[in-house]
């Protein structure tokens, strides 16, 4: 049982690849474009393309392949029910029957729609994987904040939101680890997980919640404690240590994906 | 004698005044602490040291009686940010004080909260991580570094602000022998090699060795005041009974009630060795 | 010879497998622990310790190797790893941790409990649990565990485990971050559950500590068994001990050093243990004077 393990989306792997210099907001905006794009793709090819260009970034990014993909292990069942409801239900009229369930019809049309939808399905996760693999949560959270500021007079609170997002990752894995701990330590009391009815399991599931609450709120009250004594004062007159700045590679970065995104909704 | 850094009077605190959960946590406190001292405070659990703490650089203000931090009084609420700059805090638990998810981006929080251009935080961060030997963790991720390590790094944050005085509060409590060496050994060169104050909290005597003054404090009272050996002498004196001398204090007065001419004063094992050779040891032949 | 109550042979784990951060975290420990014996497990930080006691009640699977408790290999198919950890009762590090229920009483239930146990002998089992960590049923049964002081909170989450019933208590840290006083009624607690039968296990980072409580000492480095022996044996290879990290306790180290300066004073694990030599060393001193006066 070591949930760190399983939890892979957006842990950041601290490298120094050209991949992880880019600006965040360079980032943010064109994975948010490539997922857009990604929408467009009329055909196979493209998927292929894109994967293709993603695993150059990967590599790029020197991000170990294995533990990317772990990163897709969530969404697994969720592909699954993609391509078997595809498979049965998307067919319409169109292509061959491939084989009869009862009286549901499986059709070639039918999974063809539903691989496709599935490949879209894992391009979006890897490319959002990407971004969280190579800009730490600060510059992630940095750059949503700058991208955010124009919005600001309408009442957006970007410093506040940022600053939420950055607390969030932070702890993220500690209470990971805190979860384990107490889930191992009630086991040793003859506590039973994942077994019997949903009900049941619910209700296990208490002497977990319970204790990972108070610590949680425990953990919210010394931190801000902490945070006031180190003079933070919310987002007026802060200054940030690494400010961000357009470079060449950015501009660079936008040209390739530009590019790419035109040669993805092309091909057939 | 130059002017105290901190100087408390008559202070008194109460959790919840006016209500039936009333707690008076601090009941009459007076002290002053001057630029470059090291002082313990210590006492067990419920004695106000924590409380008492989080007076001296304004994140609770006294109920009554008053605190100055260089002058400033911290009921003063212009004087806040100021206060906190010059008077920076340690806290107990390593996991709760560090914000962000890289260690130099944490040192750089306190700096950027003052607003200071980028390059002088640059500056200052990569002083602070070189100060606690944190420096080739710049950019680790905070969780996976060990709680020794976790308590540097806010050590390093506070002094990127370039604080007058450091307090820990309970700052080794949670971390095993080589964390408390580790975090123990920082402060020390910090107090003795730049000159910066040091307010050690805690409830292990042995923590404090190096402190040159220590206060005693019981039921939210000081009950000791005084340099270090001579509080480790009185300290089982004290009633209350929470507190315990360090063993090697323990061990002298044992035997100086079993009839040994020992001199007082003595904590460490080396200061103790010492004593007994002169007392019982081949040294004494010498002089029959 | 009686089987072991526990034996470990030959346990490897490595944590994080197939991860960047994949981290071996023992290799190769062997270990057999007997009924009444009171055995302090001591190493520096990442030498494996909690590891190791996660595997003796069956929370860890180990990557290779087997545990045995009373001669039955935990993870062969038809072990019941429930009734190993009832019989091995863990109390993890910061146990006042994983208190959640509204009374103390409810919260000291919530292992027996678990194990089905008819509400009578739950009723019984929860007064005796709560007697034996020093807290009155009467005084502190039906307050919330919240309400209780570090000590108390500490010795709350420790009945809740004695209240299995277990054969073996395995302890990690149980003392840090108590204050002295809360130091002392733990360690008492523990020690006079050792004097009644139970077997004790306790991982610590304080030699004090360990020679206080334990007759054994196992000495863990890098996931490695270094030494295993009574403490007096283990304090003899002070260097080794010096290598890892790992200090002598103050009052062997005073003797070793009065020794060293040729002051005839015995070992001594304890405060106790050093007054009693060094008073009976300055008796025999005038003596000794008086003999080296004759040469």
């Amino acid at each position: 049982m070591e949930l760190t393990r399983f939890v892979t989306i957006g842990q950041y792997l601290p490298r120094t690849s050209p991949v992880h210099r880019l600006d965040p907001r360079t980032k943010i905006l064109l994975v948010t474009g490539l997922m857009i794009v990604l929408f467009f793709v009329p055909a196979f090819a493209g998927f292929g393309l894109f994967a293709a260009f993603l695993l150059g970034l990967f590599v790029l990014g020197e991000i170990p392949l294995g533990y990317a993909l772990r990163g897709l292990r969530p969404v697994v069942f969720l592909l699954a029910l993609t391509i078997v409801l595809n498979t049965f239900f998307a067919g319409g009229a169109s292509g061959a029957e491939l084989f009869r369930l009862g009286p549901l019809i499986a059709t070639a049309g039918g999974l063809r729609t539903g691989l496709f939808v599935s490949l879209r399905l894992i391009l979006l996760v890897a490319a959002t994987s990407l971004l969280t693999f190579t800009t730490s949560p600060v510059e992630l959270t940095d750059g949503l904040e700058q991208l955010l500021r124009p919005f600001r007079r309408l009442g957006m609170p970007a410093h506040e939101l940022a600053m939420m997002m950055t607390i969030s990752l932070r702890f993220i894995p500690t209470l990971l680890e805190e979860t384990e701990k107490i889930m191992k330590a009630q086991m040793a009391r003859g506590a039973e997980f994942g077994r019997g009815s949903i009900l049941h399991r619910a209700r296990a599931l208490v002497p977990v919640l319970v204790p990972l609450m108070i610590s949680a709120f425990r953990r919210s009250e010394e931190l801000a404690l902490a945070m006031e004594a180190r003079c933070y004062h919310g987002g007026e007159g802060r200054t940030r240590m690494n400010e961000l700045r357009w470079r060449r590679a950015d501009v660079m970065a936008f040209v390739l994906a530009a590019a790419a995104s035109a040669l993805f909704v092309r091909i057939r | 004698m130059r002017e105290p850094l901190i100087d408390v009077e008559d202070l008194r605190y109460t959790y919840h005044p006016d209500t039936p959960q009333a707690v008076r946590a601090l009941d009459g406190l007076s002290f002053s602490i001057r630029p470059g001292e090291y002082v313990g405070i210590v006492g067990g659990n419920g004695s106000g040291k924590s409380t008492l703490a989080k007076h001296l650089n304004a994140l609770l203000v006294p109920t009554a009686g008053r605190v100055r931090v260089a002058g400033l009084d911290t009921r003063d609420r212009d004087a806040t940010w100021t206060i906190r700059r010059r008077v920076g805090m340690i806290f107990q638990n390593p996991d709760n004080q560090l914000v962000a998810t890289v260690v130099e981006e944490d040192v750089a929080f306190g700096p950027e909260n003052l607003g200071l251009p980028a390059a002088v935080i640059r500056e200052r961060v990569e002083e602070a991580l070189a100060a606690v030997g944190m420096t080739e963790f710049r950019r680790r991720e905070p969780h996976l570094l060990s709680g020794g390590q976790k308590q540097r790094v806010a050590i390093a944050g506070i002094l990127a602000m370039r604080p007058d005085c450091i307090v820990l509060d309970e700052a080794t409590t949670m971390l095993d022998p080589e964390g408390r060496a580790e975090v123990l050994g920082t402060v020390k060169a910090l107090n003795q090699r730049d000159g910066i104050t040091v307010i050690l909290i805690s409830h292990a005597m042995e923590d404090l060795e190096d402190a040159d003054r220590i206060l005693a404090l019981d039921a939210g009272r000081i009950v000791l005041d005084g340099p270090t050996a001579e509080v480790f002498d009185q300290i089982e004196g004290v009633p209350g009974g929470r507190l315990d001398a360090p063993p090697m204090a323990k061990l002298a007065r044992w035997l100086r009630e079993d009839g040994l001419p020992l001199p007082k004063g003595l904590y460490t094992v080396e200061q103790l060795a010492d004593a007994l050779e002169t007392v019982l040891g081949p040294g004494t032949r010498r002089d029959v | 010879m009686p089987e072991p109550l526990i034996e470990c042979r030959d346990v490897t784990y490595t944590y994080l497998r197939g991860t960047p951060r994949e981290a071996v975290a023992l290799r190769g420990v062997t270990l057999q622990i007997s009924t009444g014996e009171a055995v302090g497990i001591i190493g520096p930080s990442g030498s494996g310790k909690s590891t190791l006691i996660q595997h003796l009640n069956g929370l860890l699977r180990p990557t290779s190797g087997t545990v045995r408790i009373a001669g039955e290999d935990l993870w062969a198919p038809r072990t019941d790893r429930r009734r190993a950890r009832q019989r091995v009762g863990l109390v993890f590090q910061f146990p006042e941790y994983q208190l959640f229920e509204e009374t103390v009483r409810r919260d000291v239930a919530y292992g027996p409990r678990n194990l089905g146990l008819p509400e009578d002998e739950i009723n019984e089992r929860v007064d005796q649990a709560l007697h034996a960590v020093s807290l009155d049923p009467a005084r502190f049964g039906d307050r919330s565990p919240f309400t209780l002081s570090g000590g108390e909170m500490r010795r709350a989450a420790l009945a809740g485990v004695l209240a299995m019933r277990p054969q073996v208590l395995v302890l990690d840290e149980p003392t840090a971050g108590l204050d002295p006083r809360g130091k002392h009624e733990v360690l008492e607690r523990v020690k006079a559950l050792h004097h009644q039968g139970l077997t004790v296990v306790l991982v610590t980072h304080s030699m004090d500590e360990a020679a206080r409580l334990a007759q054994r000492i196992v000495v863990l480095d890098a996931g490695r068994v270094m030494v295993d022996g009574s403490p007096h044996e283990i304090f003899a290879r002070e260097e080794d001990l010096q290598r890892i990290g790992l200090g002598l306790p103050q009052p062997t180290r005073l003797v070793r050093l009065l020794r060293r300066r040729g002051i005839h004073v015995g070992d001594a694990l304890t405060l106790a243990d050093a007054r009693k030599t060094i008073l009976e060393a300055a008796r025999a001193a005038p003596v000794r004077r008086e003999r080296d006066g004759t040469h």
